[in-house]
């Protein structure tokens, strides 16, 4: 019984530490010394902490959260990915201590807390940068963002009015479910105006994973996409970004994302329903300080504040 | 039925022995009846369950932009017709695909193909409908959408055919089968007469067994149909998702999104209850509403082949 309740939640990412959050005191206990059981169980019962939230950080929460239970055995981090709105959702409805978001709250969603007795309080955890990515054989080097954006509005259809070959634009993007998604819409498509009129072109081609959109960069010459920093793979090429015609061509790296000159970076966040204590501050700080230099192992850029 | 049975039994059981079985097939009978009578109740819950959080999206959205053309959730554009245009050109291009395929191999299987190899042949096409859909949608993802790209010149080979391509592989254990049956339950004497009047076996076979056993057949496309409609995770793997209006038949080598993978794709992050919640749920009525149709068609394929007795 508790095997297949765990079967059913191994689904997400957050594999290994379900296994050890979930099924570590779910297993039958010796049933010629209960009492004993019992007594153990007492005393060492977990501190269970569930964290849901931003696929972008996924990975990176999962990183810490096991470097975290490492050296505090008393404490249980689950850790679950689903998308920022997922994890949002589940922290106003009350099920989770810890989202994970690529995105700020919106105005809905803080009421929406507000209305269950939730306060939200943000952390910034990490830094992210999202790449603009093509074929290896494209040509093209560097875009302006008024490029990119003309290239997903459908006003740009063809490689070679941006200086490449003479071939279809073929254009990628992740779910609109995606924070990622929204993210680059409101700074890339519509150039940093969240209320502007653009809006992805009705051919860009919606994938519902990373994964689907490196599989057809890797292997189609005409297409473009877009992924967080730390998904890119380095059979992947990335685009160097001008934030106009005469500034200066950037390649996303930990470096110019921290020193401000890559232009298309966010900061990722964990919200706490309310100002957090005990287990759940010792962890963010944990996250904030030390937890940092899993940060850049993950492909994403530490906090500037820290000593990495 | 039953009657005759008891009525049978009652001259050689004693009294009490009767009673007791009659009891005894009267709870086995209600039982059964209950069984079958709760399948229909829990399809009419799921039925009002898809009104209720439906029916408010087409109160919410105006109608006339429900049913237009733009599909933009995220900005409350909910312009349904892009993704019904996109699951009927992608469901009929695939029974295009699987229909001349199926038939074909129903004949082979049934007609043509020595005993040996036909209780071979059948148990494997039934293992090719136990294939995961997921399992195809990833094959499709590397293999067949940088085929079709490759092959046609596309731009991209994320196309509503390289979907119809696997729907087609889906429905055609489903085709096959159900064809197969169809042309079994073509009377022996009309072949050995098609035979007799001096036709060859070819036309024996596309001539007499096949138009024979045309109803069946049609029931068959309709099954393969009612799958391929509802298919999901191979459909958004290779689809390319893109919510464009397939105004031609061009439309059919570019990127289509179709309504099951925009309610897969979407359902998890919408806001229960939001505008947004209950028009994909309007969407799985939709759905819901095309799969019953095909069905009926086929339900009533299936009482014309029984009227005529298959003659026709």
């Amino acid at each position: 019984m508790a095997e297949s309740k765990c079967a059913g939640r191994l689904t997400a990412a957050g594999l290994a530490v379900v296994l050890l959050a979930g099924c570590a005191h779910g297993g039958k206990g010796d049933p010629r010394a209960p009492d004993t059981v019992k007594a153990r169980a007492a005393q060492t019962v977990p501190f269970t902490l569930q964290n849901t939230g931003s696929d972008t950080l996924v990975n990176l929460a999962l990183a810490w959260a096991e470097r975290y239970m490492a050296g505090h055995p008393a404490v249980r981090i689950s850790v679950t990915g689903g998308g920022s709105g997922t994890g949002i959702a589940s922290l106003i409805n009350g099920t989770i201590q810890i989202a994970n978001a690529s995105r700020e709250m919106s105005q809905e969603e803080i009421a929406a807390a507000k209305k269950n007795g939730i306060t939200p309080v943000r952390f910034t955890v990490a830094l992210d940068a999202i790449a603009v990515v093509e074929n290896p054989n494209n040509p093209v080097t560097g875009l302006t963002l008024s490029q990119v954006s003309d290239l997903y509005t459908g006003r740009l259809r063809t490689w070679s009015q941006v200086g490449g070959e003479n071939r279809p634009v073929v254009l990628l993007s992740r779910e609109s479910n995606s924070g990622t998604y929204v993210y680059f819409l409101e700074q890339v498509v519509r150039r940093g105006n969240p209320k502007g009129a653009e809006l992805f072109s009705p051919e860009t081609l919606l994938m519902p994973s990373s994964e689907g959109i490196t599989t057809e960069v890797r292997q189609n010459r005409n297409a473009i996409g877009y992924d967080g920093l730390g998904y890119v793979t380095p059979d992947l090429k990335k685009v160097a970004i001008a934030r106009g015609s005469n500034a200066p061509y950037v390649l996303p790296s930990a470096q110019t994302v921290r020193d401000g000159s890559y232009p298309v970076s966010r900061p990722l966040y964990m919200y706490t329903a309310g100002e957090p204590d005990g287990q759940i501050k010792a962890y963010l700080d944990w996250v904030m300080k030390d937890g940092q230099e899993l940060v850049k192992e993950l492909g994403f850029v530490p906090l500037p504040g820290s000593s990495q | 039925m039953s009657g005759a049975a008891s009525g049978g039994a009652a001259r050689v059981s004693p009294p009490l022995r009767k009673s007791r079985t009659r009891a005894g097939e009267f709870a086995v009978e209600a039982f059964i009846r209950v069984l079958g009578f709760s399948t229909i109740g829990f399809v009419v819950l799921i039925f009002l369950f898809l009104l209720r959080e439906g029916v408010p999206a087409f109160f919410e959205v105006p109608l006339n932009g429900f049913f237009s053309t733009r599909w933009y959730p995220t900005f409350k554009l909910f312009g349904t017709l892009p993704l019904i245009l996109g699951s009927v050109l992608v469901t009929v291009a695939s029974i295009a695909i699987a229909l001349p395929l199926g038939v074909a191999t129903a004949v082979f299987v049934r007609e043509v193909a020595p005993r040996w190899a036909r209780e071979v042949l059948k148990p494997v096409i039934e293992v090719l409908a136990g294939i995961p859909s997921v399992v195809l949608g990833f094959f499709g993802m590397t293999y067949v959408a940088p085929l079709v790209r490759e092959l046609l010149g596309a731009p991209t080979g994320l196309t509503a055919f390289s979907g119809a391509l696997l729907l087609a592989y889906m429905a055609l254990p489903t085709i096959i089968s159900v064809a197969e049956d169809a042309l079994d339950s073509v009377p022996r004497s009309y072949r050995d007469a098609g035979l007799a009047m001096g036709a060859t076996r070819w036309q024996t076979i596309w001539r007499v067994v096949v138009p024979a056993g045309r109803s069946g057949i049609l029931t068959a496309v309709m099954l393969g149909m009612g799958r391929a409609i509802g298919e999901t995770m191979a459909v958004m793997m290779v689809t390319g998702n893109a919510a464009v209006m397939p105004t031609s038949l061009a439309f059919l080598f570019k990127p289509v999104r179709t309504m099951t993978a925009t309610i897969a794709a979407e359902m998890g992050e919408v806001a229960r209850g939001s505008t947004h919640y209950h028009a994909l749920f309007g969407i799985g009525i939709i759905l819901f509403v095309l799969t019953f149709l095909i069905n009926l068609a086929a339900a009533k394929a299936i009482f014309q082949k029984r009227r005529r007795g298959g003659l026709r």
